[in-house]
Parts: C-alpha cells; structure tokens; sequence
C-alpha cells in the first residue's frame, strides 16, 4: 500500500497542478502568460506550415501540372466537340423551321402538289442567277416548273437532270414576269438584273402606285401560277418623259439564304410559242 | 496516265466553284476557280495538255452554267491560248506572268459572258457590269491566282517529272 502510494502520489502532484494552472487560464487569471503562450505557438506553427506547403508545392507540383494540362486537353477536346454538337444541332433546327414553314405553307394550299428540294448549288457565272437543287427528273421534275419558299416566288426550273435540277431565280437578268400589283391591280412586268435587283415595268404612267404595294404574279403568258407573292414596291420613278413608270421592287425571298425550296410539281407552263404570229413572205 | 488526273481535279474545282465560291461575293463578283486553274496549268513549262484542260473545264462549267454552251468553252481555251502565248515571252517570271495572264483572261472571260448574254436578251448595263461584277471578279482571281499557282507548278512536276527524277 505504501509502495503504491509512494508511485501515485508525484503522479498526482503534477496532475493537480496541470489541472490547478488550466483552470487558472480558462479563468483568465493568466491571459498575459497564456497570450504569449498561443501567439508564441501560433506563429510557430504558421512558419513550420509555411515553409511545409512550400515544399510540399515545390514537390508535387510537376505531377499536377502534368495532369491540369491533361484534364485541361481534355476538356479543351469536349468542349471542341460540344460545340461541333451545338453547330449541327442549330443547323438541323434552323432547317427544321424552314420545313415546318413550308409545310404549314403547302398545307395551306392544297390545290398544288409540292415536292421540297436542298439548294446546292449557285451558277458559276456571276452574271447569272441560278441555283441548283437537288431534285432531278427522277423525282418528277420537268423544265418550266415554278419553285417557291414559304415566302414567295423564287424562280423556276431552267433544266433537268436525272437528280438535279437547275433554276432560274427571278432575279436573273434574263428573267422577266408577268405580274399585278395587289391593292391597284395593275399589271405589269417584273425583271431581274445582273445585281439581283429587281425592277417593275410597262407600268401605266396615270396608275396610283403606292409604296409597300403587295406584288403578286398574274399567270398571264402561263408560265407562272397566279396569285403568287413575288415582292412590294420600295421606290417608284416617274419621268413626264417616259412612256412608262419605273419602280424598285424588294424580293419577299431572301435569295442569299435560300437553302430548301419548295417546287410545284402540279403545274405545266404552257407553249404559246405557235400562237405568236410569224411574217411570212 | 498522269495526265488523267484533270478529270477528278476539274470535276473537283467545278462543284467547289457552284457549292462554295459563288456563295462569297465581293459585290455581285465572285472568283472563277476553274478559269484561274485552267490558265495556271497552261503556263507550266512542258505541259502539253494545256488544251485538254480548257476544253475539260468550259465543258463542266457549261454543263451546271445557265451560260450560252459556246461561251465557257470558248472562254476558257482563249485563257488557255494567252497562257501559252505569255509562256514563251515572260519565261523568267512565272508568277508575274500568271496574275498577268489571269487579269488579262478574266477581262476577256467576261467581256465575252457579258456581250454573248446581251445579244441572247439579258438586261445588263455595262456600267453596271463592270463595276459590281467584272472589276470585284478580277481582284478575286487574282488573289486565287497565288494561291493555285504553287498548287499547281507541284502538280505539274508530279505529271511531267524532269529528267534528274526520272
């Protein structure tokens, strides 16, 4: 008992006492001295985890970069195809309007039967405006045939292969068109121009053309149906000298962004090539 | 055989012509690929096909051109004809006298397009022509001229290799 107690009693001095100076700094009664204790062992323990983060950089970091410029490639390469992604997705919905317009617009016009071709291809010729599309004569395609978006007149088809066809737009220079104009209804002549530009004329001198006046084809000389939306008026030129007048006319297609167009495969131009009288001797 | 490689590289030049440079125009002018290719092969030295090619290429153009069939033909083998009369005479300068020779046969290419299509009743002003068309088709070339050059002097090694190759 003796020899037990002899071992526990420092034991327990130095207990007490640890537990008696705790005590007195939980209390506050040694805040100067347990102050500069803790300040003491904090900047300490800041240097000592300073200069370890240091070295621990300093060892690791090649291994991280290798690997940031990895995932970096990696994602660099996801995001390359994410984006391929979106560009084709936009293309596929950009086309899947243009469809859904045209539908809506053969819907709307059951007397006609329509048959949609992709645009792929432009004239080699600046002087001309030609498209080429990608529906031939197998598809029941013949020359004549008028060719439209759900916007209005585009044009009609020039030649005809087994899978392609070739169109004359209405703005080409050799293409001229018999139309009306809606709210007046006058008759008149529209043609196209080396530019793309299109121009009404043999308008009457005394017809009251308005500006933004609806012009729409008339089916006179059968090479067109009638009652198609071809442009409005944006400028009119009167001269007192002229026979005629003049006026600028704005396409309702936008031509440089024709990509699938709409052919009438239920109508036939007709010849009246034998009914124009010829001289004879 | 070598020589046949101009059917895949006309063919080629034609559908890149219709499909993608008529869509970039500088004004309403655009570059004519197979006229800048057609004069480039016809200035090589020891080309012999320099005919052959103009024929191949008015023959395709006229095929998907809404153009009188006479024209691109007869255009392209008066490029062809230039470029061989410039060969001899300006030997030492190829490249000056490629965009010579295309300035030259696009002037001639189109004022060609623009007389036959007037007499065939298109309505084009030649103020007009000149300005929106011609001209910006012109610098075009020209600027496509460089570019298809150094392509096809390679080519042309490739179809007639010198004597230290073979």
């Amino acid at each position: 008992m003796r020899e037990v107690l002899s071992h526990s009693l420092p034991t327990t001095i130095v207990f007490l006492l640890i537990a008696g100076v705790l005590m007195l700094a939980f209390g506050g009664y040694l805040g100067v001295v347990s102050d500069w204790a803790s300040g003491a062992m904090v900047r300490a323990q800041t240097w000592l985890a300073t200069r370890y983060t240091a070295v621990q950089d300093f060892l690791a970091a090649p291994r991280d970069v290798a690997a940031l410029r990895q995932r970096n490639a990696e994602l660099e390469a996801e995001v390359a195809a994410l984006r391929a992604q979106l560009i084709e997705l936009s293309e596929r919905a950009s086309q899947v309007e243009v469809l859904a317009s045209l539908v809506n617009y053969s819907r709307a016009r059951p007397e006609s039967r329509y048959i949609a071709a992709d645009v792929i291809g432009r004239d080699p010729s600046p002087f001309l405006h030609y498209v080429i599309i990608n529906r031939g004569s197998n598809d029941g395609l013949r020359r004549g045939m008028p060719v439209i978006t759900d916007q209005g007149l585009v044009g009609r088809i020039d030649a005809v292969i087994a899978d392609a066809a070739r169109v004359q737009l209405i703005t080409d220079p050799r293409s001229a068109i018999n139309v009306q104009l809606q709210r007046s209804d006058i008759q008149a002549m529209l043609v196209g121009s080396e530019t793309g530009t299109l121009t009404l004329e043999m308008i009457p001198q005394d017809a009251p053309v308005e500006i933004g006046e609806l012009i729409l084809t008339s089916g006179l000389g059968g090479n067109y149906p009638a009652n198609l939306v071809v442009g409005h008026v944006i400028n009119i030129r009167k001269r007192e000298a002229d026979l005629f007048q003049q006026a600028s006319v704005q396409a309702a297609v936008d031509f440089s962004r024709l990509s699938i167009v709409l052919v009438i495969t239920n109508f036939r131009p007709v010849e009246i090539a034998p009914l124009i009288p010829t001289r004879t001797p | 055989m070598r020589n046949l490689v101009a059917f895949p590289i006309l063919l080629l030049a034609v559908i890149v012509q219709s499909a993608v440079i008529s869509r970039i125009p500088l004004l309403s002018g655009f570059a004519d690929l197979p006229l800048v290719l057609v004069t480039a092969w016809a200035l090589q030295p020891r080309v012999t096909t320099a005919w052959h090619w103009a024929l191949l290429a008015g023959a395709l153009t006229a095929f998907m051109s809404g153009l009188p069939v006479g024209v691109p033909i007869a255009g392209f083998l008066l490029a062809a004809g230039l470029a061989q009369a410039f060969r001899r005479r300006v030997w030492q300068a190829p490249l000056l006298a490629m965009l010579i020779v295309i300035f030259l046969a696009s002037m001639l290419y189109y004022s060609l397009s623009f007389l036959v299509l007037s007499l065939f009743g298109a309505s084009l002003s030649l103020s007009t022509s000149f300005s929106q068309i011609v001209l910006p088709g012109v610098l075009l070339n020209l600027f496509l001229a460089v570019t298809v050059f150094w392509f096809v002097r390679d080519l042309a090694l490739w179809v007639y290799p010198t004597e230290e190759e073979v």
